[in-house]
């Protein structure tokens, strides 16, 4: 994984995140990041088999087809992302005891409205149930 | 008849498998795999299976089908079928 400490995400694709969970709102929107060697390469949307506001799930037949995917182009999984929707763009409970991509930036956008969107975009580490805050760098 | 298969273990459980990321296991159905993966590789079963069943937030696939919809721990196996295990992605 890599070792670069932070999370460098092309602007473009940190609007689109924060557009589809605006789009997808009051349910939780997800997707995943792709790419190679730490660097973020494509945004993948992913459906929220969950439709709730307050969880989120990829399909099980979405999520071995995405695996797949990534393991045939020689790529990784560099991002799981998900929103709140109405509360702080922080790892909930739930989402610190199903985090199992150490390798994975964790990144969670929240729709409420009374923050402005910059301070709504966070990344973290999520490894063996501890949670570690890193930086985010927008690249444009 | 038992069946050998292999199986995709996902980077969260590869500390049990010496961080192998496919390993070989034998058995008739998916219980008896994961009994077989519990011999060589102790400790696995605790994170695949709780009170004897599998884990509501563990995919289990054999070839392209969920085994919740073949089965769960009853599905059978053939020689040369493909276990891939997925951690659901998910949270609140």
């Amino acid at each position: 994984m890599s070792a670069v400490s932070g999370l460098q995400i092309p602007q473009e694709m940190a609007d689109a995140m924060l557009a589809q969970a605006r789009a997808e709102y009051p349910n939780e929107a997800c997707g995943v990041i792709i790419g190679r060697e730490g660097k973020a390469e494509r945004l993948k949307p992913m459906f929220n088999a969950a439709a709730s506001p307050t969880f989120y799930e990829f399909d099980p037949k979405d999520l071995l087809a995405l695996y797949r995917e990534v393991d045939d182009n020689d790529e990784e999984i560099i991002v799981i992302y998900h929103s709140h929707t109405e509360t702080e763009a922080y790892p909930s409970r739930t989402d610190i005891s199903y985090a199992s991509e150490p390798g994975a930036h964790y990144v969670l956008v929240s729709t409420r409205e009374e923050i402005a969107p910059a301070t709504e975009f966070r990344s973290y580490r999520i490894i063996n149930s501890v949670v570690t805050e890193e930086p985010v760098e927008f690249i444009r | 008849m038992s069946a050998t298969v292999e199986v995709r273990i996902p980077t969260i459980l590869r500390p049990f498998t010496k961080e192998q990321k496919l390993v070989s296991a034998t058995g008739a159905d998916l219980a008896a795999v994961i009994a077989d993966l519990e011999a060589q590789y102790p400790g696995l079963a605790d994170r695949l299976l709780e009170n004897g069943v599998l884990r509501r937030f563990i995919n289990v696939y054999i070839n392209d089908e969920d085994v919740r919809f073949i089965g769960s721990l009853t599905a059978q196996l053939k020689s040369g079928d493909s276990i891939t295990i997925l951690p659901a992605v998910a949270g609140g």
